[in-house]
């Protein structure tokens, strides 16, 4: 294991049970087998179509969903079966909804001022409405907003107090979750961009989950490719936004808009057959070789491994 | 907010004269009349009784005089059941009765009845779900008087564990309360589990468990704070109903309250007490729901009361 790991997951599964009738079940298997880690300081970007599994794994990730196998590493710790609450501390998470997430019948002091309560982090009543008001300075919002409640709020706002929330606790490592996708294009730039400065003033580890792969790459230094539950690819974001190696990738990034008409008009756009199969049902061998224009039969088969197919390049395809 | 209550008591004054020229009419629909019984008195005296208590009038007539009467707070004297007692004394002599029952059997109901709906909620889909909602379900379908009787036959008679007739020492309590307060206990546990539900499933519940909140204080501080609309909005026109009195639940205890003699009054035609008792109730009700209406604001931040809407 590598020192600089802040995160790794080993053959992290994640299977949703649902009940079929009397003592029948069926399994959404929304995360099947993902290993990679994340450096401590860097952004891991994951991206893939909805219903992927990106979101389970994030929350998976953090134990506010439980894995079914497979390891949790927290700077060199298994945490997949201890007590939480001191990791809690260091793992936080920003949620996709901002106004979902905050709790309407507290104000935005007591949402944060709860997370400093039950880590204990404030020596006074002084120093925990300090800090409140010191965030919620940080975030852009001024200290009188700490007595209003979140639907007095845009949704700009509102994500800006969930993230003031998640910093709260001074954690290590974010899982931000599609933090920005619920809001206006001209807001998005404003958050990821404060989600940035944070970065680097505060030197956090953040998993940066999306659907956007232009916001993802803008943010991630290493950008992973979801399909049905499979992490497919993994590498540094600009050699896999030029030298992407699995298919799926590869139709991915010939979807993304080009701002140039000459190149987009010659650029050939790879379009995929048929629907997304169900993670309840999903296909044998490789989970994508029902799309895959490469598909060969042994795909059909045989579970593609995860391989380095170039220095911290990895992808799991057998035709590479 | 003064605005909005101001509103609220001029709508409840007009709901509470409906509801009184309503209970006139129809009572006087009701064939027969507070002096006939088995022996009835010669027509003669009949006359005389009935010209003394102004029944001999036409009945809008008799209405118009009731209600100037009512508005300078005299409700009239009983005919029958407590002869030429003002209706104004008997009512607030036996509500603290029946009160006393009540909020035994209202608090009750809500300190068992909102953990139930918790606890199902929390175990969903479990036996221990399953398990209360068969429980809860029995008892919003068992009528009180059924529930009541058998509970006097088990406790009452068979085992002589508690006593069976009216409010003696403290064990004389426990068979009606729980009588009184086993179908709203049953409701608003199943009102509370629903809810609940909703809530647990929230993003903000998962944004408190991210926090590092404890379970138990999840689900009472964050869920349960957002889900207790519903039951609050289920409590006041309960803690009306409730506080009156149980009408069956009086009856089959022989509880000296006011359900019992609302009843009573019906049967022996007393037009007076009726008529009291039903605007008795009626205010109490429309009272409670403006206050459960006021404290929605207090639960929930996002109801604006002077918009008269939510969210």
């Amino acid at each position: 294991m590598n020192n600089n790991d802040l995160i790794r997951v080993e053959n992290l599964r994640k299977y949703f049970s649902i009940k079929m009738g009397f003592m029948k079940y069926h399994y959404v298997q929304a995360v099947e087998d993902a290993n990679f880690s994340i450096k401590k300081g860097e952004t891991l970007g994951l991206v893939g179509e909805s219903g992927c599994g990106k979101t389970t794994l994030g929350r998976t990730i953090l134990r506010l969903h439980e894995p079914t196998s497979g390891k949790i590493f927290y700077d060199g710790e298994d945490i997949t079966n201890v007590r939480m609450l001191p990791y809690r501390r260091k793992m936080q998470i920003i949620f996709q909804d901002p106004s979902a997430s905050l709790d309407p019948r507290m104000t935005v002091g007591e949402t944060i001022g709860e997370a400093i309560d039950i880590h204990k982090l404030a020596d006074s009543r002084k120093d925990r409405s300090d800090r409140i008001h010191k965030l919620l300075t940080q975030v852009g919002l001024n200290s009188e907003h700490a007595n209003r409640y979140p639907h007095e709020f845009s949704g700009g706002q509102q994500q800006r107090i969930g993230i003031a929330r998640a910093l709260a606790v001074q954690p290590e490592f974010i899982v931000c979750d599609e933090p920005v996708s619920a809001l206006d294009v001209s807001i998005q730039s404003q958050i990821v961009n404060m989600l940035e400065d944070m970065q680097q003033e505060m030197g956090l580890t953040y998993l940066f989950i999306a659907h956007d792969i232009s916001v993802v790459k803008h943010i991630s230094n290493r950008i992973g490719v979801m399909y049905l539950g499979n992490v497919v690819e993994l590498a540094e974001s600009n050699e896999l936004y030029n030298n992407p190696l699995h298919p799926y990738t590869k139709t991915l990034m010939s979807a993304v808009p080009v701002p140039d008409p000459k190149i987009s008009r010659e650029r050939k756009r790879i379009i995929l057959e048929g629907d997304i199969p169900s993670p309840m049902n999903p296909p044998s061998g490789c989970r994508f070789h029902t799309r895959c224009p490469y598909a060969i039969s042994r795909c059909k088969e045989e579970i593609p491994a995860w391989r380095e197919l170039a220095p911290d390049h990895f992808a799991a395809c057998h035709i590479i | 907010m003064m605005k909005f209550i101001a509103k609220r008591v001029a709508q409840a004054l007009i709901v509470i004269f409906l509801i009184t020229c309503i209970t006139f009419l129809l009572m006087n629909l009701v064939p027969g009349g507070p002096f006939l019984s088995e022996k009835s008195p010669s027509p003669q005296v009949l006359a005389a009784l009935e010209a003394k208590y102004g029944l001999d009038k036409p009945v809008p007539v008799q209405l118009k005089n009731y209600i100037v009467h009512a508005l300078q707070g005299d409700f009239g004297v009983s005919m029958k059941m407590q002869k030429n007692r003002p209706v104004g004394t008997i009512i607030m002599e036996m509500f603290p009765v029946s009160a006393k029952v009540g909020i035994i059997a209202l608090v009750g109901a809500v300190l068992i009845g909102v953990p139930i709906g918790c606890i199902a909620a929390y175990y969903r889909g479990t036996w221990i779900d399953s398990a209360l909602r068969v429980l809860t379900t029995i008892g919003v379908s068992i009528p009180g008087f059924v529930v009541a009787t058998v509970l006097l036959i088990l406790l009452g008679s068979t085992w002589k564990l508690l006593p069976t007739v009216g409010l003696t020492s403290w064990k004389s309590y426990i068979m009606p309360c729980f009588s009184l307060a086993f179908y709203p206990m049953c409701y608003i546990g199943r009102l509370a589990r629903s809810s609940m539900l909703d809530v647990i499933n929230q993003e903000y519940i998962r944004t408190a468990k991210a926090k590092g909140v404890p379970t138990f204080k999840i689900v009472f501080k964050h869920a349960l704070r957002n889900a207790f609309i519903p039951v609050l909005t289920y409590l006041g026109p309960l803690t009306a109903g409730i506080l009156t009195g149980g009408f069956v639940v009086e009856t089959v205890f022989n509880i000296p309250g006011l359900g019992r003699y609302f009843v009573q009054s019906i049967l022996n035609r007393d037009y007076p007490i009726i008529m009291g008792t039903t605007i008795f109730l009626a205010s109490f009700i429309v009272t409670m729901t403006l206050v459960v209406d006021i404290l929605y604001k207090a639960v929930d931040p996002r109801i604006d009361l002077a918009k008269g809407g939510s969210r």
